[in-house]
């Protein structure tokens, strides 16, 4: 039995591994699009995640637990300074102040030599594991539904509902957003960094814009109404794609696609954006 | 030497202007942030290039054609994927990720179709060798394209300002109910809006695709990024600021590329953005506004 497993893990260890991180990068979009904010520099700080983390192994070859922390603080720092000044905006501001991160640091990377320039960085040793990537989503999943059952979770409801209204009602809603947007960009970061220790390699071109769409369909098509929604809908997309080989040019059509059907046909059910609540 | 940057400038500039004007007007109109604005470019570019290849059609037709097609698979579009959200009184959040679905599966359809290379316009359309006026060296299709420019901000201008149909669509982009209680057909205002942004943002395309003599499926990208920048600091909706941001993002990027580096030239528009977000959220002419309860 546990020889059958091993050989399952193996065979199929990047796909496995990828779910894990891919559920991750839902968590973090779930993290803004609660609180009615897009952000759609996910791919762009899962990018300085991975570049992070691979310079400190690589360079000064930090323990892992170290290069994960750091991973996640360096973009957490790049969203207080591209996501602060959309904070007292509404959601639009942060998603265009976000589109074009990606594409800035995609240049960065490519005409930086420290950072492998256009070759990427390769050889980053395999530190990821199965139980490191997978305990930090049990993690991370159970803070999610913690918070969505307490006072945060209405509160970022109300946001959702009517930002003026929760205003009213005494939430601080600039310190919600900016809240959501640091937390979502550290998560981006770690499962960057994760994701670039078991891949081995990383390139400029990895964190552009169809990645970050492709983490948004995540999270639009799990739906945000429960932290378990992007989580499944990184888990569909990333293994579908690997069932449906035949079809891999259509890839990116497909989860466009997604995107355009699911918000016309369940722009409220499946976004969430409101939300009736049933009972008390 | 700073001449010739000058006029490389107003041309890029006046370029950018005409495609963050289309920009802004979607926006002002129908308050939908519309990633499948940048698609039109490309689909302007390569509809103009399949008439001069197939149909063997001249610059200005192919250009007309080109402009033509963009503006009325803008209305299909539009009518698919905007109209239903907008009769459901979807968040203006829901709209803004339909239409980046919508452009992802545009672009990569046209990726499957016409292959990922760079096409290239004949030459013999681009006219003669490049002139040289006093200190400038000038390209004849950068001349055609100020003065295409020019002609077109001075129609649009005109259209808003002393049209039925520009004062309909004025009328709507202030209120639309009331527009709509005034007799204003908001449909067809809608669809008008649709037809002229996708046609200027197609123009721009066919301009841009000229000049450097490019066409490719992913050539809306770079443009939207620029975009952005452009509509934040002229303010959402603001034709005036797009025009004024349009011509000063060219100039901010001919000059950085030119005398500080050219790496640095693609860093100019978000930089600006996020600029012009801390320092004038409400754009360049714009007032503090806000919904309050």
């Amino acid at each position: 039995m546990m020889a059958t497993l091993d050989d399952l893990l193996w065979s199929y260890q990047s796909l496995i591994y990828g779910l894990g991180t891919n559920a991750i990068l839902g968590l973090s979009m779930y993290a803004v699009l609660q609180l009615g904010q897009l952000s759609l520099g996910q791919a762009a700080f899962m990018g300085i995640g991975a570049y992070t983390g691979a310079l400190l192994t690589l360079r000064l070859g930090l323990p892992f637990p170290l290069v994960l922390a750091a991973a996640a603080m360096v973009p957490a720092l790049a969203a207080l300074v591209i996501g602060g000044p959309t904070m007292k905006l509404s959601g639009v501001h942060l998603a265009i102040a976000t589109i074009g991160l990606g594409e800035v640091l995609r240049v960065a990377y490519i005409n930086t030599d420290a950072m492998g320039g256009a070759l990427g960085l390769s050889g980053i040793p395999e530190k990821s594991t199965f139980a490191i990537i997978f305990g930090l989503l049990a993690v991370i999943l159970a803070g999610f539904i913690l918070a969505s059952r307490s006072k945060i979770g209405r509160a970022c409801e109300a946001i959702r509902e009517d930002e003026a209204a929760a205003r009213v009602m005494g939430i601080d809603v600039s310190a919600y957003k900016m809240t959501a947007l640091v937390i979502s960009a550290a998560l981006a970061g770690l499962a960057g960094a994760l994701n670039a220790h078991f891949s081995s390699f990383i390139g400029p071109n990895e964190f552009a814009f169809e990645a970050a769409v492709s983490i948004l369909s995540f999270a639009i098509l799990g739906g945000v109404t429960t932290p378990f929604g992007p989580v499944l809908g990184a888990f569909v997309l990333t293994a579908l794609p690997e069932l449906l080989r035949p079809f891999h040019d259509f890839r990116l059509v497909f989860n466009g696609l997604i995107i355009v059907l699911v918000v016309i046909f369940l722009p409220r059910g499946i976004l969430g954006f409101r939300i009736r609540r049933t009972g008390g | 030497m700073l001449a010739q940057q000058l006029f490389n400038a107003l041309v890029l500039g006046s370029v950018h202007a005409l495609f963050a004007l289309g920009f802004t007007l979607t926006f002002g109109v129908l308050r939908v942030i519309n990633l499948l604005y940048g698609f039109y470019v490309a689909a302007g570019a390569f509809a103009a290039l399949v008439a001069v290849q197939s149909l063997g059609l001249g610059l200005w037709a192919a250009g007309a054609f080109g402009v033509v097609v963009a503006g009325l698979v803008a209305v299909v579009c539009d009518f698919l994927v905007l109209t239903p959200l907008r009769r459901a009184k979807a968040p203006e959040l829901s709209s803004l990720i339909v239409t980046l679905g919508g452009v992802l599966l545009m672009n990569s359809l046209m990726q499957i179709v016409f292959g990922a290379e760079v096409r290239r316009f004949p030459a013999r359309l681009l006219g003669q060798d490049a002139v040289t006026i006093g200190p400038l060296v000038v390209a004849p299709i950068q001349l055609v394209i100020i003065a295409t420019v020019f002609v077109l901000v001075a129609l649009l201008f005109w259209f808003m300002e002393r049209t039925r149909l520009g004062t309909a669509i004025r009328a709507v982009a202030e209120r639309p109910d009331t527009a709509a209680l005034m007799g204003v057909n908001v449909g067809l205002v809608v669809a008008g809006v649709s037809f002229l942004s996708a046609a200027l943002s197609a123009t721009a395309g066919i301009l841009i695709g000229l000049n450097f003599n490019a066409v490719h499926p992913y050539m809306g990208e770079p443009m939207m990024l620029r975009g952005f920048a452009i509509i934040i600091i002229g303010g959402l909706g603001d034709i005036r600021g797009a025009l004024v941001a349009g011509l000063a993002l060219g100039f901010l990027e001919v000059m950085t590329a030119g005398y500080v580096s050219s790496n640095l030239k693609e860093a100019v528009a978000f930089t600006a953005l996020i600029l012009g977000l801390w320092l004038r959220p409400n754009g360049l002419f714009g007032r503090a506004s806000g919904k309050r309860a």
